[in-house]
């Protein structure tokens, strides 16, 4: 079932796409569907497009001449034009580590939220989350999935320095630091993965649509599997996942 | 032959821009680039620069630059003192470097940000399609004292003739808009209000954004995070207004209600702190 969309002009070279409001994976999966239409019917007229939890920014190479044209041709391309849908994903396990050790902030969430670290740790490492989209800082994943028991407010006064890799809950949201940045996330956990590597040629392993799964690990795995990644020997391990 | 530049003082948040990375907003990659377009592609312009090659961007207040090598350069945007080795040398015009020469430019008087361009560009590495600087993708952020950058000498024959003049180098403070994707959520007073007062230019500005000083009062509620482009104008709870620039995040939760046209979005980012504008739908 099409969803009614709306369209909208957002600069003079891009128009925005809007699904009805709402964080749901079927809207997602429709998004990226409809995101793979368009890449693939125009790839020459657009940049880029991209995607929020609920729409789509198309960029255009050149200034849009006849908007009402451009809105009437993409409302045809999603209505009818059929591709292939993929529903396979990829489920990526991610370890991190659980400890105070690693990331101090674990025990400033802890007692904030009156959990144990082992109580923390299976909360965390059971749900599957999907990847929505990419925001914030380079790399930085939204995911979908939270368990609301660990749910926080976000610092009034946002941290200077998150190490990279730090694994954080904010508000409704967990997500991984891909860079040291200021951040007002509590941070859990730590993973050696790195989430934005320049010097790969895909700089971001993880896509939107994917999903994530948490493994907890010790420390020394944490730093076994670090000197590996810091070497390029490490691939991070990726399970078929049918929707 | 390559001749190299060396930082003496870096100045204020000096940088070095191309137009820009395309195409890795779903990365949560900004664009970048200079903040003044125009000026920017001027400046190379007047060097017979014929791509987009890159210049370097000084805010406020420029950098002091060490040349071994002959070369020539062109400055633009903010009005401001500049010497080479010592003597005054003007604006808008291709200008003769000689070998071991120093570059003093002063403190803008007119707008924010200076172009200096180099015959065929710094050398700097081109990342992911650009050389403009940005955290964690390129080396540096801003340029830092005692760096160098490398550049290609140029030997020819010694002339000065290519130049402009800049009929009205005053700032349009008419920022010419569409409606943003939320601008219909708000009520016909706060539209009343957004489009027939005169704001202020805030001193909380940056490559990421220009804060506004006046408030709009602001019921609407935060919104699910949705793309964002250089250009967007974001309303926060608290009724700040954001106007965002060339270094954004990709993606914002605050409602969009404005978009700057591009042909505004380079005035924009030279109106200094204090200065009035308003915002106006074609």
């Amino acid at each position: 079932m099409p969803y009614k969309l709306t369209f909208k002009q957002y600069a003079e070279n891009s128009i925005l796409i809007e699904w009805p409001t709402f964080i749901k994976e079927e809207i997602l999966y429709d998004l990226l569907l409809f995101k793979k239409k368009i890449e693939i019917n125009k790839v020459e007229s657009i940049v880029e497009v991209v995607n929020g939890y609920c729409s789509l920014l198309v960029v255009y190479v050149c200034d849009i001449d006849n908007l009402y044209n451009e809105f009437l041709a993409l409302d045809i391309l999603y209505k009818t034009t059929e591709i292939e849908i993929d529903r396979n994903n990829i489920l990526w396990e991610i370890p991190v580590s659980y400890t105070i050790n690693k990331v101090p902030d674990l025990e400033r969430y802890s007692k904030k939220k009156k959990l144990n670290i082992e109580e923390i740790i299976t909360l965390h490492t059971k749900p599957i989350y999907t990847v929505y989209f990419m925001g914030f800082l380079p790399g930085f994943i939204y995911m979908g999935g939270l368990n609301s028991d660990l749910q926080i407010n976000r610092k009034k006064t946002p941290d200077l320095k998150i190490a990279p890799g730090t694994v954080a809950i904010g508000g409704e949201q967990t997500g991984i630091y891909p860079i040291e940045s200021p951040g007002g996330w509590y941070g859990i956990g730590k993973t050696p993965l790195r989430f934005f590597d320049l010097e790969n040629s895909e700089v971001t392993f993880v896509k939107s649509g994917d999903k994530i799964k948490f493994k907890a690990i010790s420390e020394e795995e944490y730093d076994d599997i670090s000197s590996l990644v810091k070497n390029n020997n490490y691939t991070p391990k990726q399970i078929k996942y049918v929707r | 032959m390559l001749g190299e530049v060396k930082i003496i003082t870096p100045g204020i948040y000096s940088t070095i821009q191309d137009i820009g990375r395309k195409g890795y907003r779903s990365l949560g990659i900004p664009n970048s680039g200079a903040m003044d377009h125009k000026s920017h592609l001027l400046a190379n312009t007047l060097l017979g620069n014929i791509n987009n090659e890159a210049t370097l961007e000084w805010t406020i207040k420029g950098p002091e630059l060490y040349f071994n090598s002959p070369t020539y350069i062109a400055l633009t945007g903010a009005k401001t003192k500049a010497k080479l080795n010592g003597e005054l040398i003007p604006s808008f015009q291709k200008i003769y470097v000689p070998r071991n020469s120093t570059l003093e430019i002063g403190y803008a008087s007119e707008k924010v940000y200076g172009y200096i361009a180099i015959h065929k560009g710094f050398l700097v590495d081109e990342i992911l399609g650009s050389k403009s600087f940005s955290k964690a993708i390129t080396t540096y952020s801003f340029l830092q004292k005692n760096v160098k950058i490398q550049y290609n000498t140029n030997e020819e024959f010694k002339n000065n003739f290519s130049k402009v003049r800049i009929k009205n180098s005053q700032v349009n403070n008419e920022i010419k808009c569409f409606k943003g994707p939320e601008f219909d959520k708000l009520s016909s007073m706060q539209k009343d209000i957004l489009l027939n007062t005169k704001f202020t230019i805030s001193e909380i500005r940056s490559r990421m954004g220009i804060q506004l000083v006046e408030l709009l009062f602001n019921d609407l509620n935060e919104m699910i995070t949705s793309p964002v482009l250089p250009g967007t104008v974001q309303l926060t709870s608290s009724g700040k207004m954001i106007l965002l620039m060339r270094d954004c995040q990709t993606t914002g939760g605050y409602p969009r209600i404005l978009t700057i046209r591009k042909e505004s979005l380079d005035d924009v980012a030279q109106l200094s702190i204090g200065a009035k504008c308003s915002f106006h739908l074609l």
